[in-house]
């Protein structure tokens, strides 16, 4: 995926300044920034939610230019957003709910459709990998549960949709240690030199468990530095103030 | 409530329409009913009294509070004709497996014995058409047009025109374990008025549920006023489901009017789809310490459609608990209207009522106005209430959409989800799956 100098605005008030990015197979990229540096909206544009309005600049996603694709089709051509705050929908259970993504990705592909037995077999090979219970799958999406079971529930969904591109928005904002782990193994075990992941992240705690290849800082809408996995722990230390010294003598300098 | 004479004409909103004179209209329905058989004729002087009260009484107009929001003019201007005895043939779409022999059906407000079957009602259990209960007549009288509200316009002009009737009576500790179905029929090729009516006594322990359905045939212009009166005695417990699936023509004023005794338990769920106006008035009267109401109601409409449900929970006694969720949703212009009163006396301490007012309106045009009317003058009780009018957040279609599926099905999944928590009541595995189907159909 190769993003290029994005804009973009919501109500008429830019939040994406000029970004650019680019993410190739097998690599695994951190954002962290700030409060309202626009790395959460970041997110939600890639995956085309519409409250967003993209102004300016490009994105490719595997030789297609994503910013024409609906929503859904975007899923089907496998970007994967997991949400910082999946939505309840009671009276869908979950398996029913998993089947109908996971079909519509199949027909997609030009798969046949899977049959509720065949689907059954599948999600449960993917269940281990969360350590989640059998239970959750006759509950209705996400309702009632806990911040931890909602997290790995989303990486269940990203288990079975097998997408090109994991973005991954906050997946371990209000989890303790425990489902940290439980989260960051399973969405290790689903790295492959073929695909994808984006984290976005307020905190470097998540980055002990999901190493990255490349960490950005945003700010103001926009990458302000890149680095390795190193320039997490020196944020942590110093908090992002450092960054914006820097970036402010760089501009003097110019 | 009161009904105000009014006997000012309207004006048409078209200028095409013609001014009609509200009394001399209800006069003219009156005038349609069917006489009383040999087998009813206990039933005279009932129909008399009332008949000579709706001689006092007109069509309500919008001027009137508890018809602010549902104007009755497009009714003045149908003329209405009798019902007909027509004998369908194919209804077994609407059967319930459950029910296959605990079925009472009705064809234009008459009773059909060959489409009816209880063979499956324990003994002891009275069943059938009023005019059949013989020596329990005097017994029934007690209970016929006994209700509160009975006074009431539409409930006034049933009684009138009361002819056939559908009859349960459980007697002390029965319990019946089958549902029983009571299946309204109206045929809908011709404008004719029908009058349905209802008599459930549950006697002191006994148990049942009871599925009420109003279909149609044909999706013409007709007007169903059915009256339902349930009388739940000392610990006994009726789950009662309503059903409103009539022609999206037709008009629709139904009442259902519960007097529940110390100890006794009610549940209701009231699905209104159909019809181009329609109305439950949906009144309980606790009489009793210690009674327990469920109330579901979801009013599903689109089109030009109003839906109207005016709810009231009257509480007499301490100790008693209400718990009252009702659902709207409307698309296109479809207007929906909930009224929704709860009284708390001096008398009725310690109750425990809550209410939930919640609507989903799914296109700019569509209209809902809820109201929530709690009236509490006992010092030491719990009552909660509240009233959400939303649309689709854009949030949860783009939630489903990033997981492949499209902005329709999205859309219809959430509406579903919606409405869930008031279909998944129903007690009854087919009828549930039914209107699973339909409201998973709906047009977002």
């Amino acid at each position: 995926m190769a993003v290029r100098d994005l804009t973009a605005e919501v109500d008429g008030t830019p939040i994406l300044k000029g970004l650019t990015l680019e993410i190739k197979a097998g690599e695994i990229h951190a954002i962290m920034g700030p409060n309202g540096s626009g790395k959460s909206t970041f997110s939600k544009i890639l995956a085309g939610h519409p409250d967003y309005t993209v102004t300016g600049g490009t994105v490719e996603f595997l030789g297609q230019n994503l910013l024409d694709l609906e929503p859904d089709d975007r899923a089907k051509s496998g970007v994967f957003l997991a949400f910082q705050y999946p939505l309840e929908i009671p009276g869908v259970s979950n398996l029913d709910f998993l089947r109908v993504a996971y079909n519509a990705r199949r027909q997609h592909q030009g798969l046949e459709e899977l049959d509720a037995f065949d689907f059954d077999e599948l999600v449960q090979t993917k269940l281990g990998l969360l350590k989640m219970d059998e239970a959750f799958l006759s509950r209705s999406v996400n309702e009632g549960f806990s911040g931890g079971e909602k997290k790995r529930n989303e990486i269940l969904q990203m288990a079975l949709l097998e997408p090109k591109l994991g973005i991954l928005d906050e997946i371990d904002s209000g989890l303790d240690i425990d489902a940290l782990k439980i989260v960051a193994n399973g969405v290790n075990q689903l790295t492959t030199p073929d695909n994808a992941i984006l984290m976005i992240t307020h905190y470097q705690r998540l980055l002990n468990y999901i190493t990255p290849d490349y960490v950005h800082v945003m700010e103001a809408g926009r990458i302000l530095t890149t680095g390795g996995k190193e320039l997490a722990l020196e944020l942590e230390e110093r908090g992002y103030d450092w960054v914006r010294e820097d970036e402010a003598v760089e501009v003097g300098a110019r | 409530m009161t009904i105000q004479v009014s006997t000012v004409p309207e004006v048409g909103n078209l200028g095409i329409t013609t001014k009609v004179d509200r009394a001399a209209y209800l006069t003219q329905l009156l005038n349609l009913r069917s006489p009383l058989s040999e087998a009813n004729a206990g039933l005279q002087s009932t129909r008399d009294q009332a008949a000579a009260r709706v001689q006092e009484l007109a069509i309500p107009s919008t001027r009137e509070e508890e018809w602010r929001f549902t104007d009755l003019s497009p009714l003045l201007q149908v003329n209405f004709q009798a019902a007909s005895a027509i004998a369908p043939t194919n209804l077994e779409a609407w059967f319930l497996p459950e029910a296959a022999n605990s079925r009472l059906v009705f064809v234009n407000g008459q009773y059909a014995p060959e489409l009816s079957s209880t063979a499956d009602i324990p003994a002891g259990v009275t069943i059938g058409n009023l005019a059949a209960t013989g020596s329990l007549q005097s017994k029934l009288a007690n209970y016929l047009a006994k209700q509160p509200g009975a006074e009431e316009v539409f409930t006034v002009l049933n009684t009138a025109s009361m002819t056939d009737a559908a009859v349960i009576l459980v007697p002390r500790h029965q319990q019946v374990e089958v549902p029983i179905h009571l299946l309204f029929v109206t045929t809908g090729q011709e404008a004719t008025i029908s009058h349905p009516r209802c008599l459930v006594v549950a006697e002191a322990g006994s148990q049942l549920t009871l599925i009420e359905d109003y279909v149609a045939i044909d999706q013409g212009v007709y007007f169903t006023n059915p009256v339902t009166e349930i009388w739940i005695e000392e610990n006994a417990q009726v789950s009662h489901t309503r059903i409103q699936r009539e022609s999206e023509a037709a008009f629709h004023i139904g009442k259902t009017a519960v007097s529940q005794a110390r100890d006794s338990r009610y549940s209701n769920i009231s699905v209104s789809l159909g019809g181009q106006l329609s109305r439950h008035h949906l009144e309980v009267y606790q009489t009793g310490e210690q009674t327990e109401t469920q109330l579901h109601g979801l009013t599903m409409i689109t089109g030009d459609q109003v839906g109207d449900t005016h709810s009231t929970i009257a509480y007499t006694k301490p100790h008693g608990t209400s718990n009252q969720v009702h659902k709207c949703i409307a698309n296109d212009r479809a207007h929906a209207v909930f009224n929704g009163k709860i009284f708390v006396p001096k008398a009725a301490q310690l109750t425990n009522a809550a209410q939930l007012s919640r609507n989903l309106l799914l296109s700019p045009k569509a209209r809902v106005d809820t109201k929530p009317q709690l009236e509490i003058t006992a010092d030491n009780v719990k009552c909660a209430h509240g009233a959400t009018v939303s649309q689709l957040d854009n949030d949860e279609v783009f939630y489903l959409q990033s997981r492949g599926i499209n902005a329709d099905s999205a859309r219809k999944l959430l509406i579903y989800a919606f409405a869930y928590d008031v279909i998944s009541q129903i007690p009854v595995t087919s009828l549930r799956d039914r209107l699973v189907s339909l409201v998973r159909l709906q047009q977002a």
